[in-house]
């Protein structure tokens, strides 16, 4: 795809992704379909998508957090170790050391009982043997890091001191404290209000970048994701249906969902009375017909977009997925 | 926010002093039926370590001269048919009545709390196996068990306690249970696993420590249960035997000489209902059970219709 994912072993590979999980009856529910990700170390993917398009659901198998009952198929490789296959003690070295992983909702994700400071040292002490007063120390360091004022009384605090961007800032200190090597970040900034949320993600980025780490970061916000990430995988029904660098995406979006999304958004720029909407309501895995997910939304479709399942093939330096990028593009290019 | 004012910084220390100390929030939380009974429990506790320091004769001394005698001087609350002390017995009786049942709740507790975690953890068929076997164990009767016990292995103390430990198992851990599993499908739970956490590290130190006061509160109630189970055993001379001082043998002991001479009866009769009681209404404060909400109810209601406001429900004393 990209010169620095071929040159180097990539940091994460996913290969074929398919998760399927135990529904209410016998057969069990798809909820992804034939995920194809790689990404290189230090470099920062965007996974974009409406709810229930498989965003979240692909970080949480990569960090083996699927719900009980589900079952996987293909292949997660994390730095070249098959991350389905991994022994208990393997997979907590690696939940330890590889990944780590900013959730939504802060407040539901930190322990309410305990205070801010034990939250933060617990897994230096436990899991890498740190000194007590040694990883209070470094906690401090990265809270004022990350924009919190008065860090020690910050550390004796309780979560429901906190406010919701301080308390994010803190989960973000915590990825940062393990200094793993890939970051997974499910919609970070979701629950935030927005100038927090530009503070937050701007922090989150910088100090990323800094320290050289791999991230995947969800969003429902396109902008978001195309000011952040290197590339941008656009998500639809469990699928991944364009593929690309996020400079690109403005400009060269080739697949009618993402073309959908992006008209959809408001600009700064242009008065428009109404907003163009994607016609129909999205779709989950499960509800998939044997053809494209998106056929029976799509302005273009045609017979052989129900019945023949598109792949996800380069088109002009992306990928798409879709059987008539060539003619929509060649069409809106002679409008 | 930007000038760098000392007043800010001051208000902060304020709130962070006007914090109340540890006693005051524990009396605060308990309540004052809740402080009573906690006060009540650590004094009797106390009479139980010290009692030789406090028992002013031997418990078990005889002095067919003196028996019968009522509340004197010498004996404070009198001698019973053999002349013993009565305040002494009552002082040693606290021992074996307060050992008994903190063996049986400590047992249960051991064994029930990992089977309750390891069930609320898995979940599935495990859970549904471990599950059924609480439900099956409940239904068992604990003073039917404690009586097979002692039909196979004779009277005393310990078969009565282990046969009662078993009984209590259920009762305590299907509360730890069900704590466990609303705590285990909690997305903290899920974040701690991806910081390379450990089961065990995860359902002990966070899980079981969250649901800590739910489990001591269950376990007050439960050594309440225990305590009156095991006097009843002793009462029926099944459990602890006869010349040992406790409780339960005090009663029955006196009990047939109860006409016209009940003060060594009443006395450990109305230590072990104010035991129980005490230990009930601490284990529902502790478990975070609000008394009287009735009263509460009422009160809040009357104040409404009175001011005409919501006022009542706002929170008194909170700092701004």
């Amino acid at each position: 795809m990209t010169t620095n994912a071929a040159t180097t072993t990539p940091l994460l590979e996913i290969s074929n992704l398919t998760v399927h999980l135990a529904g209410g009856g016998d057969n069990p529910k798809p909820v992804l379909d034939g995920i194809d990700l790689t990404l290189a170390p230090g470099e920062s993917l965007g996974l974009v998508g409406e709810s229930g398009s498989g965003k979240s659901m692909t970080v949480r198998a990569v960090s083996r957090l699927l719900p009980n009952g589900a079952s996987l198929d293909g292949a997660i490789r994390f730095d070249g170790r098959d991350v389905a296959a991994m022994s208990a003690a393997a997979l907590r070295e690696y939940r330890d050391t590889g990944v780590g992983m900013i959730f939504q909702d802060p407040r539901a994700h930190i322990n309410p009982t305990r205070r801010i400071g034990a939250f933060l040292t617990e897994a230096l002490v436990r899991n890498r043997a740190v000194p007590r007063r040694t990883a209070r120390d470094r906690a401090a360091a990265v809270l004022a890091e990350v924009g919190i004022d008065d860090p020690d009384r910050r550390l004796r605090q309780y979560p429901h001191e906190l406010s919701g961007g301080m308390l994010q800032r803190v989960m973000i200190a915590s990825v940062l404290l393990a200094e793993p090597r890939l970051i997974l970040a499910d919609e970070p900034t979701t629950a935030l209000d927005v100038t927090i949320q530009a503070e937050v993600v701007g922090i989150l980025d910088r100090l990323r970048r800094e320290r050289g780490l791999g991230m995947v970061f969800i969003t429902h916000d396109l902008d978001l994701a195309l000011a952040v990430c290197g590339r941008v995988a656009v998500m639809y029904a469990g699928r991944i249906v364009e593929f690309r660098e996020a400079d690109d995406l403005h400009r060269r979006a080739a697949h009618p969902y993402t073309l959908g999304l992006l008209g959809s958004r408001p600009s700064i720029d242009a008065r428009a009375e109404r907003l163009n909407a994607i016609p129909g309501r999205p779709r989950s895995a499960f509800e998939a017909g044997p053809g494209c997910a998106f056929a029976d939304r799509c302005a273009h479709v045609r017979t052989v977009c129900h019945e023949v399942r598109p792949e996800l093939e380069p088109f002009d330096d992306g990928l798409v997925r879709c059987h008539r990028v060539a003619e929509i593009t060649r069409q809106e290019a002679t409008v | 926010m930007n000038t760098p004012t000392v007043e800010p910084v001051a208000v902060v220390t304020d709130v962070a002093v006007a914090r109340p100390s540890r006693i005051a929030r524990l009396r605060s939380s308990l309540g004052p039926a809740g402080t009573a009974a906690a006060i009540f429990l650590i004094v009797v506790l106390l009479i139980a370590i010290a009692a030789p320091l406090i028992a002013p004769y031997d418990p078990d001394a005889q002095s067919l001269l003196s028996a019968f005698a009522g509340p004197s001087g010498a004996h404070l609350l009198g001698t019973d048919d053999l002349g013993r002390d009565i305040l002494s017995r009552l002082v040693y009786g606290s021992r074996t009545s307060l050992l008994g049942p903190a063996l049986v709740v400590a047992v249960a507790l051991l064994v029930g709390i990992p089977l309750a975690l390891i069930a609320a953890w898995y979940g599935g068929a495990v859970d549904a196996i471990v599950a059924r076997i609480f439900d099956l164990v409940y239904a068992l009767p604990g003073l039917l068990l404690a009586v097979l016990a002692v039909a196979l292995f004779g009277p005393g103390l310990m078969p009565a306690v282990v046969a009662l430990s078993i009984a209590y198992i259920p009762f305590l851990a299907r509360i730890v249970r069900a704590a466990a599993r609303q705590q285990r499908v909690s997305p903290y739970v899920d974040a701690l696993a991806v910081q390379g956490f450990g089961v065990t590290r995860i359902m002990v130190r966070h899980i079981l420590r969250n649901i800590g006061p739910v489990v001591l509160g269950q376990a007050a109630i439960a050594f309440g249960y225990a305590l009156l189970d095991l006097a009843s055993l002793s009462f029926l001379g099944l459990a602890v035997q006869a010349p040992t001082a406790d409780w339960g043998v005090m009663v029955s002991d006196s009990n047939a000489l109860m006409q016209g001479y009940w003060l060594p009866v009443l006395a450990p009769g109305v230590l072990i209902v104010l035991c129980v009681l005490s230990l009930t209404v601490l284990g529902a404060r502790i478990s975070g059970e609000r008394p009287q909400p009735y009263l509460r109810m009422r009160r809040a209601t009357r104040a409404r219709v009175g001011t005409g406001a919501h006022s009542s429900t706002t929170p008194t004393g909170a700092t701004p």
